[in-house]
């Protein structure tokens, strides 16, 4: 069941991809990410009720469940037909990570997962939450780095290939990361508790989360704004990038 | 023929003539009165009159009147799914100066809301109005500015969003600043300064802003207040240079620049959190907007050629129509002769039997209606229609 969810969600997430390349078809890809993220819900709806425990344990599983964070905050913040060019960076990606999820065996049913204890459900769950608003608010910076960058070159195209204006962008990319840290503020602590329970030590990834939420932390005390705030809200996801992808496989 | 279009247009005529047959809504539609079933659309690019029944003799007549001089080798005259299609065009805002201005599609509402036009007219324009918003919902014609005071407030928007509550300081009382200055205020801006040279311009233009009145000495000591700063005089040098401006480390603020020569070092462009446009820079976008708009009249032009042909199937459904309903009605008269012969029935045999044989009588019906409905859509319509009345004998009728 849930391996032929996957297909109507990776259609509905490649179409978007796809549609948002051409200002015709917005509306289209508009209803590509609403109806790829219903059935990618379904999915992960049978998932959960197919498996004892937290789901998406394996690397693969989190990055199943990151793609949906992902595209759900997308559809939150930002997803409005005459801002194609957010689509048009976010959507690709979001495709190309959840084929990634599904050639790992992410996107299976029945796996048994060895995650039963609740804190541990919560620290998976919350991390991942708030490493994909992190990965929004990436995007969001970049796009304000375009943007600002399209400014100051006087593009003449400026008003026909349109992004959000760069206060709505800056202030979209606050408030990602004003959500997303205490999402892992919970999310590490709940990790705490259970290495604790277990008499666990540190390791390299979850050293990269600490200083990452560090980053991040620095962001909202010190609220940077214009392209030294986008700079660092860049800075914070190249480690997200470190925990995710470079360190992933020392920790689960 | 049942639709005919009479008129003028900037693309045929000069503005002495049209100037001479442009009406106010109300005479606009008095004229459409004393013409009968009629419309008459005029702005100030266009009159023209679109009449249902009639060959437009009499409304080409009544411009030339208004004009004072013969029209017959400048305007024209379009019938059927010709005028609905040019009337399609003009509400779409194709047959605009600028392709896709929004303006046009009120003008069309006002001038069929002012008359009062009979099935054809009504349906023509109900569609016109329909296809008008369709096609600013559907494709991007109308989004992008069209001309310099406007892509400078879309611009400022592009930087700040909302303009709500930003503070602008216009330096200059000339007609361009003016004009780009209540574009900037049409989006929510406040202007909040008026600086020019003589203070008596600046405070006629400041008070119609509600804003407050400025020397040119006291521009720079005002940088640190406002976010858009919009310059138009006519000021030999530089007015603002880059050491006037204050840092603004949390807050952009924008240069908004067409005067020339320029008013604004263009080294501010390179400080950070300052955007600095000048005219050729907003020239630049404005045609780059124009060309994205042509495109767009692309897909806007298939939209009005689908709803051309729906009115034209539309209307070539009404030939057959009268023999549609003269069928039915003979049907319905043979059906009630027969009922009568059945003498007295119990009440609720008697509803039965209606029942019946007006279920038989449109069961029967209602496939040589559909085709007769397809044949007048495909041109065959009058050739149906005449065998439907000689086999049914509905001659008499016609």
């Amino acid at each position: 069941m849930a391996e032929a969810l996957f297909w109507p969600a990776i259609l509905g997430y490649g179409e978007a991809a796809l549609a948002y390349a051409s200002p015709r078809y917005t509306r289209l890809a508009t209803w590509g990410v609403r109806l790829g993220w219903i059935a990618q819900t379904a999915l992960l709806a049978v998932q959960a009720a197919r498996v004892d425990g937290f789901p998406w344990s394996s690397w693969a599983g989190s990055l199943n469940l990151f793609v949906w964070f992902v595209v759900g905050a997308y559809l939150i913040w930002g997803c409005q037909q005459r801002y194609r060019l957010v689509g048009l960076s976010v959507m690709p990606l979001a495709a190309l990570l959840f084929v990634v999820s599904r050639v790992g065996g992410g996107t299976t049913s029945g796996t048994r997962s060895h995650y039963g204890n609740l804190f541990l459900t919560l620290h998976v769950g919350f991390v991942l939450a708030a490493f994909a608003g992190f990965t929004l608010a990436a995007a969001l910076a970049a796009l304000y780095l375009l943007e600002e960058r399209r400014l100051q070159r006087r593009a003449p195209d400026i008003l026909r290939l349109k992004l959000p204006s760069l206060v709505v962008l800056e202030r979209l990319t606050t408030r990602t990361i004003l959500v997303s840290l205490p999402l892992l503020t919970v999310g590490l602590v709940a990790g705490f508790i259970r290495l604790r329970q277990q008499n666990g030590g540190m390791d390299a990834l979850m050293a990269a989360t600490i200083v990452t939420w560090f980053v991040y932390a620095a962001f909202l005390g010190i609220r940077p704004t214009g392209r030294r705030g986008a700079r660092l809200a860049l800075i914070g996801f190249a480690l997200v990038i470190v925990t995710r992808v470079v360190l992933a496989g020392s920790h689960f | 023929m049942k639709l005919s279009l009479v008129g003028i247009s900037h693309h045929v005529a000069p503005v002495e003539l049209r100037e001479r047959v442009a009406l106010p809504l109300e005479r606009a539609a008095s004229l459409a009165r004393t013409l009968g079933d009629a419309v008459c659309l005029s702005t100030c690019n266009r009159t023209e009159v679109y009449l249902a029944g009639d060959d437009g003799s009499r409304a080409l007549s009544s411009l030339e009147e208004l004009a004072g001089a013969p029209l017959r080798s400048v305007a024209y005259r379009m019938h059927d799914e010709a005028a609905a299609l040019h009337l399609f065009r003009v509400s779409a805002g194709l047959d605009s100066l600028i392709p896709g201005e929004s303006e046009i599609l009120g003008q069309v509402r006002a001038a069929f809301d002012a008359a009062s036009p009979g099935p054809i007219l009504d349906r023509v324009f109900r569609q016109a109005l329909q296809l008008g918003k369709r096609v600013r919902t559907e494709t991007a014609i109308g989004e992008s500015p069209a001309s310099v005071p406007s892509a400078a407030a879309a611009l400022a928007a592009q930087v700040f969003g909302d303009l709500t509550g930003r503070r602008v300081l216009l330096v200059g009382a000339g007609r361009i600043g003016e004009l780009a200055a209540g574009n900037l205020a049409a989006r929510g801006a406040t202007i909040e300064y008026v600086a020019n040279r003589g203070i008596e311009a600046a405070s006629e233009l400041a008070q119609r802003f509600g804003a407050s009145p400025l020397t040119l000495d006291d521009v720079a000591g005002k940088l640190g207040e406002v976010d858009v700063v919009l310059t138009s005089t006519s000021a030999p040098g530089l007015l603002v240079s880059a050491a006037d401006v204050p840092s603004r480390r949390r807050h952009p603020l924008f240069f908004i620049d067409i005067a020339v020569p320029r008013d604004v070092d263009p080294a501010v462009h390179e400080l950070d959190g300052c955007f600095l446009y000048d005219i050729d820079d907003l020239e630049a976008v404005v045609t780059e907007t124009l060309a994205g708009r042509r495109v767009e009249a692309e897909h806007a032009e298939r939209l009005v050629a689908l709803e051309a042909e729906r009115f034209r199937e539309w209307q070539a459904a009404l030939e057959v129509v009268p023999a549609i309903a003269s069928l039915r009605a003979r049907a319905d008269e043979i059906r009630s002769a027969e009922l009568a012969k059945l003498g007295s029935l119990p009440e609720h045999e008697r509803r039965t039997v209606e029942a019946v044989t007006a279920q038989i009588l449109n069961k029967l019906l209602h496939l040589p209606t559909v085709r007769m409905k397809e044949a007048a859509a495909a041109e065959d319509g009058a050739t149906y229609a005449d065998a439907i009345r000689h086999l049914f004998g509905l001659d008499g009728e016609r």
